[in-house]
């Protein structure tokens, strides 16, 4: 059960949040000039890394915002949470 | 005859207060302060139970929650029985029942024991090489495999208890109130740290509590004086809070564990009632001290597991702290010093010790030199090789052992003796430590795995950390204390401690027999029953992963998890493999560290508050009026009004006649809603919707269909424009939450830039909902200053007026067809609003209505239920919705993928209706469609989602997807069903006034 830092509560229990899978991923400003591969890409690619990762999470029973969070999923290690549209830290 | 063997008294047994109790039916006594192990074997009671797989008798082995044998059924046939509880951590009361698990008819007599004659037949793996074939016999198996498996039996009645949780936060945690736990609870607590000390037992101070050896010294006391005096001074200690018989199960990432607080256990019936029996805490510490010290291990060798032999460690405490003898002639086998402790523990108590056999060639510590000098015969580089005694230890034969450990020579010596206390050394209790994500290592000289590499801010110290001696202990305990609370003095600094112990230990993990191996029985996992045999016989088949080994053949997967075997296995393993025990690692030590009771784990989610319900305002009278419920979400629906003993069908078909003949009437106020504000509301909903928002008027209503960024359909509803920067939008039911989850989750992330506001209002109002011809007459009656004209009022629009004070927030929207109001009020009002209404209907006949006439009068118009017309997989195209997809707009959620190769399909399933040919034949939901009965395989068009007898049309109509099915109308399919196939015609989805004149009647 993480004990997560909320950039606005925060360190709050894991079970107030829910996660919102792979971050940064933007939605393209213009679909329709897209081809179905690339919205593709943008719609079902997702990575699943054994490793550091970038994910979007939910303080949905607290303030109910989206905020980023770097996780290393191999060990549930949190290294860094920032907030939504702020530059992700470099490793 | 039972005599009792209690040898002197013990400050920790009270007796005075002389406690009755029940094993096996028959009556014994003990004192207040006794285990139910304590006090049979204070009665000389040793076989206690049978082991799982052979039947074999088994007696009570350790003196703690580590005890694989002594599993026993307390309470049996009461509500409060339970299964498989250790004997020896139940406390005795007054009026205790306990029986032995696993035997038929008794423990003293199990037809089951014949398993053990036939145990050749039953190697590892048995079940799974022998049940495989024939496959159809498996149903047979199943019975007797089901039969025989288990130990205990459940409860079958309700569970009178309650159960609690608590959180609690505290900076320290300390789990384990040893000498180690005592010493860093009270030195982070003086430090003004805010600390927690749990402790499983009843009483805190380990196994020093105990410890009256004359050869250790802690600041010139022996060490239980000296300890005693500590826990004295605990009490005065602020910021210090200690909790006994509580036990840590679980100990996961950042520092968040589970503790079982048994608050009851040890009362009396009479005193158990409307307390609470269990309490889980969660904890979360900052830092967390493991002191769970360590576990002693037994020797493996050929029938180690008869009744009466225990481990050392364990006739040490029997003796020391309970006062009681295990046997009359005892003898100690070891391979390290601690077996001496207990003999002398015994000899000084006048009890006879026949002799120890210890494998090493000789020690030299003073210890030994007493244990000499008292007479006592020490068989050195002697090991067991057998023993003999059914239901209780007899005699014990000894073989010299060979200088490599692995064979034994010269002539077998057989002495006799009732107890035999077995010394393997030590296991740190490590399984807390590596639950929470952290890392160990093998210690190759002291054989041990050790704490090394911690994920979360914690420690283990004391014997979980791999210190065995007091002065080691106090040593490393004084310097990861300062390290870890970043202090510069302790109280330690000024312990000084003097001890005579020896690490020395001579590490055999198998020890050999005269006999061949496949002949003998050493067992490693007494609950269930695997042997050395088993382990090698693994091996031999090609098993080489530990995880295999141990799901093969079931060693450490019994209720007490392998807590004493483990590390043998591991190193039989390691030995018949050749490998490192470092490099083999360990089995995974997965919560609970004992097992937990399901009050526990529920604590007071249970019956209604299992799950929250939501009861809209009106719900009073629902039930006043014997509406029958459904559950939506979490929502309480009334489902439909059953009046005079009709069924749910005939409820329905009266209820939807009268809503289309005069009035109906529906609690809505289930129904989503969320406040939308900002001067970018418009510019949302058209990004969100899939049709055009900008130019609808204020005081107007549109339907809008949300889908998600695939394209599905995932919500539906009316959205009203209250003003220019300002509306309410409606969502399904179940699906409230997670559309303004949605909303909110575009607004943060996408789009930032837009000045809109979103505040969910469901709970907010109530709303009515009245529909039929009659409903305009009716809402006159209610607000007659309202002007109800179609001119000004007319379907699709919005009114608010007033009904006396209370404010009213008026849509004309029907989700029927019918000329139909909804009226949103302020939700305390609701319920009179309803009674308002039905007041006002009466004369019209007025009918309240629930879900499932609603349901069938949305389906006579074709208006689809997400969630039942859709499953996620239905485009607006796919619903034949093309009208409500706006072609002129850039983007909304969900455009692009309209236009994928995949969902411009034109054999996707398609929304179509459907009609029997025989009209008085209900379709299924669900039921599946096919055009060619002789196919094989058949192929499968679709299924039907919505079926219903119309008692406006007086036939069956159906809602269906099916494959092409928008190409398809009139065309004839069927619906096989087990015993007929039914005729069906597709048909349009609308079967009830197409040209919606009723709107408008």
């Amino acid at each position: 059960m993480f004990l997560i830092n909320c950039p606005y509560c925060g360190e709050r229990d894991q079970q107030e949040f829910k996660a919102g899978g792979e971050a940064h991923i933007e939605r393209p400003k213009q679909p329709t000039e897209l081809s179905d591969d690339e919205w593709a890409e943008y719609l079902f690619m997702r990575k699943n890394i054994k490793g550091v990762q970038f994910e979007r999470w939910n303080h949905t029973h607290g303030c109910r915002k989206w905020f980023n969070m770097v996780r290393d999923t191999s060990n549930d290690e949190i290294k860094a949470i920032y907030k939504m549209g702020e530059k992700p830290p470099t490793r | 005859m039972t005599k009792n063997l209690r040898v002197k008294s013990s400050e920790y047994i009270d007796e005075t207060n002389r406690i009755s109790f029940k094993f096996n039916g028959k009556t014994y006594h003990g004192f207040k302060g006794d285990t139910l192990a304590s006090a049979l074997l204070a009665n000389n009671v040793h076989l206690v139970g049978r082991s799982f797989k052979y039947h074999r008798p088994r007696g009570i082995m350790t003196s703690g929650s580590e005890e694989p044998n002594a599993i026993v059924q307390i309470n049996p046939g009461t509500n409060r029985t339970e299964p498989n509880v250790r004997a020896t951590e139940v406390e005795i009361y007054e009026g205790l029942e306990a029986s032995s698990q696993n035997c038929w008819p008794s423990v003293e007599f199990d037809i089951g024991g014949i398993n053990n004659f036939l145990s050749p037949f039953f190697p590892a793996g048995f079940y799974y090489k022998t049940f495989m074939w024939p496959a159809s016999f498996w149903k047979k198996y199943e019975f007797f495999i089901r039969h025989s498996a288990g130990l205990g039996k459940s409860p079958t009645s309700r569970d009178p208890d309650i159960y609690d949780h608590r959180n609690i936060h505290c900076d320290v945690l300390v789990v384990g109130a040893g000498i180690s736990g005592i010493l860093a609870a009270k030195n982070a607590a003086k430090n003004n740290f805010k600390t927690l000390l749990v402790d499983e037992k009843n009483e805190l101070g380990g196994s020093t509590i105990y410890e009256n050896s004359e050869f250790n010294k802690i600041n010139n006391k022996v060490p239980s004086e000296w300890l005693n005096k500590e826990i004295e001074e605990l009490k005065d200690i602020k910021n210090l809070e200690i909790k006994t018989r509580t036990s840590v199960a679980a100990y996961h990432q950042y520092n968040y564990l589970l503790a079982r607080e048994n608050l009851t256990d040890h009362l009396e019936a009479k005193d158990k009632t409307n307390k609470i029996r269990q309490r889980l805490l969660k904890i979360r510490a900052k830092k967390v001290i493991l002191a769970t010290g360590a576990l002693e291990r037994p020797l493996i060798f050929n029938n180690n597991d008869r009744p009466g032999i225990m481990l050392s460690s364990a006739v040490k405490k029997y003796s020391e702290f309970y006062g009681v003898v295990c046997g009359s002639r005892n003898v100690f086998f070891t391979n390290n010093d601690s077996a001496y402790e207990s003999a002398l523990s015994l000899y000084n108590k006048g009890i006879n010790v026949e002799a120890i056999i210890d494998i090493r060639e000789h020690s030299g510590s003073k210890i030994v030199k007493k244990v000499k000098e008292t007479g006592i015969k020490i068989y050195w580089s002697h090991s067991v090789v057998d023993t003999a005694g059914y239901k209780r230890l007899n005699s014990v034969s000894i073989m010299k052992l060979s200088n490599d450990g692995t064979s034994v020579t010269g002539g077998k010596i057989s002495i006799s003796c009732d107890c035999l206390g077995v010394a393997g050394g030590w296991t740190p209790a490590v399984h807390l430590y590596t639950q929470s994500g952290s890392k160990l290592k093998f210690d190759e000289e002291k054989k041990v795995f050790i704490p090394n590499q911690n994920t979360s801010e914690q420690i283990s110290v004391g014997s979980c950390g791999g210190d065995f001696k007091i002065d080691e202990i106090i040593k490393n305990l004084n310097h990861k204390l300062k390290d870890t609370l970043n202090i510069e003095e302790t109280d330690l600094d000024n312990i000084k401690v003097e001890i005579d112990q020896e690490n020395s230990k001579r590490n055999i993990w198998l020890l050999p027999s005269d006999k061949p191996l496949g002949k003998t029985k050493p067992f490693v996992d007494y609950q269930n029953d695997a042997t050395a045999n088993d382990i090698k016989l693994a091996l031999r088949e090609g098993f080489r992963s530990i995880e295999h080994v141990k799901r093969y053949t079931t060693t450490g997967m019994g209720t007490d998890q392998g807590k004493l075997g483990n590390m043998h296995a591991l190193g039989i393993i390691a030995d018949t493999a050749g490998v490192k025990m470092g490099e083999l690692g360990t089995t995974t030590f997965r919560p609970p560290y004992t097992p937990l009771t399901f009050g526990t784990i529920v604590g007071r989610n249970v019956g209604k508050f299992f799950d929250i319900f939501r009861r809209t305002p009106m719900n009073d009278w629902h039930v006043g009026n014997k509406a029958e419920f459904e559950n939506v979400g979490q929502w309480k629906r009334a489902w439909y009004y059953p009046v005079n003993g009709e069924t749910m069908h005939q409820a329905v078909q009266r209820e939807s006649k009268a809503a289309r003949e005069s009035a109906g009437i529906l609690d809505a106020s289930t129904l989503g809603k969320i406040d939308i504000q900002g001067s970018d509301a418009s510019e949302f909903l058209n990004r969100v919707y899939t049709n055009a928002w900008s130019k609808l008027a204020i005081g107007k209503c549109r339907y809008g269909l949300m889908l998600n960024e695939d394209g599905m359909v995932y919500d539906d509803g009316v959205t009203t424009r209250l003003g220019e920067n300002h509306y309410l939008m409606t969502t399904t039911t179940g699906g409230a939450a997670n559309v303004l989850s949605k909303l909110e989750d575009y607004l943060q992330t996408e789009w930032p830039e837009l000045d809109v506001y979103l505040t969910s209002v469901t709970d907010h109002y109530a709303t009515v909902s009245l529909c039929g011809p009659n409903s305009k007459k009716i809402l006159k009656k209610i607000i007659p200053d309202l002007d109800l004209s179609d001119g000004n009022f007319p379907h699709m629009s919005f009114k608010e007026a007033n009904i006396g004070n209370i404010q009213c927030r008026i849509m004309r929207i029907s989700f029927t067809g019918e000329h139909s109001y909804e009226i949103n009020v302020h939700a305390g009002y609701g319920k009179d609003l309803w009674e308002k209404c039905i007041e006002a209907g009466k004369e019209f006949n007025i009918t309240p209505y629930g879900t499932e006439t609603m349901h069938l009068l949305r389906a006579e118009k074709g208006f689809i239920i997400v969630g039942q017309d859709t499953d996620g997989t239905m485009t607006p195209i796919d619903l034949q919705m093309n009208w409500i997809v706006s072609k002129k707009k850039y983007d909304f959620i969900g455009k692009r993928s309209l236009y994928r190769s995949d969902t411009m399909k034109e054999d996707r399933k398609q929304l179509v209706g459907l009609l029997t040919d025989d009209p008085s034949i209900v379709l299924e939901e669900g039921a599946q469609i096919v055009s060619d009965l002789n196919q094989s395989p058949i192929e499968m068009l679709g299924h039907v989602t919505s079926s219903y007898f119309s008692p406006n049309l007086n036939k069956s109509i159906a809602l269906a997807v099916v494959r092409g099915g928008k190409d398809m109308m009139g065309k004839k399919l069927f619906v096989p069903m087990e015993n007929k196939n039914i005729n069906v015609t597709v048909a349009n989805p609308i079967f009830y006034d197409e040209k919606n004149e009723r709107l408008n009647a």
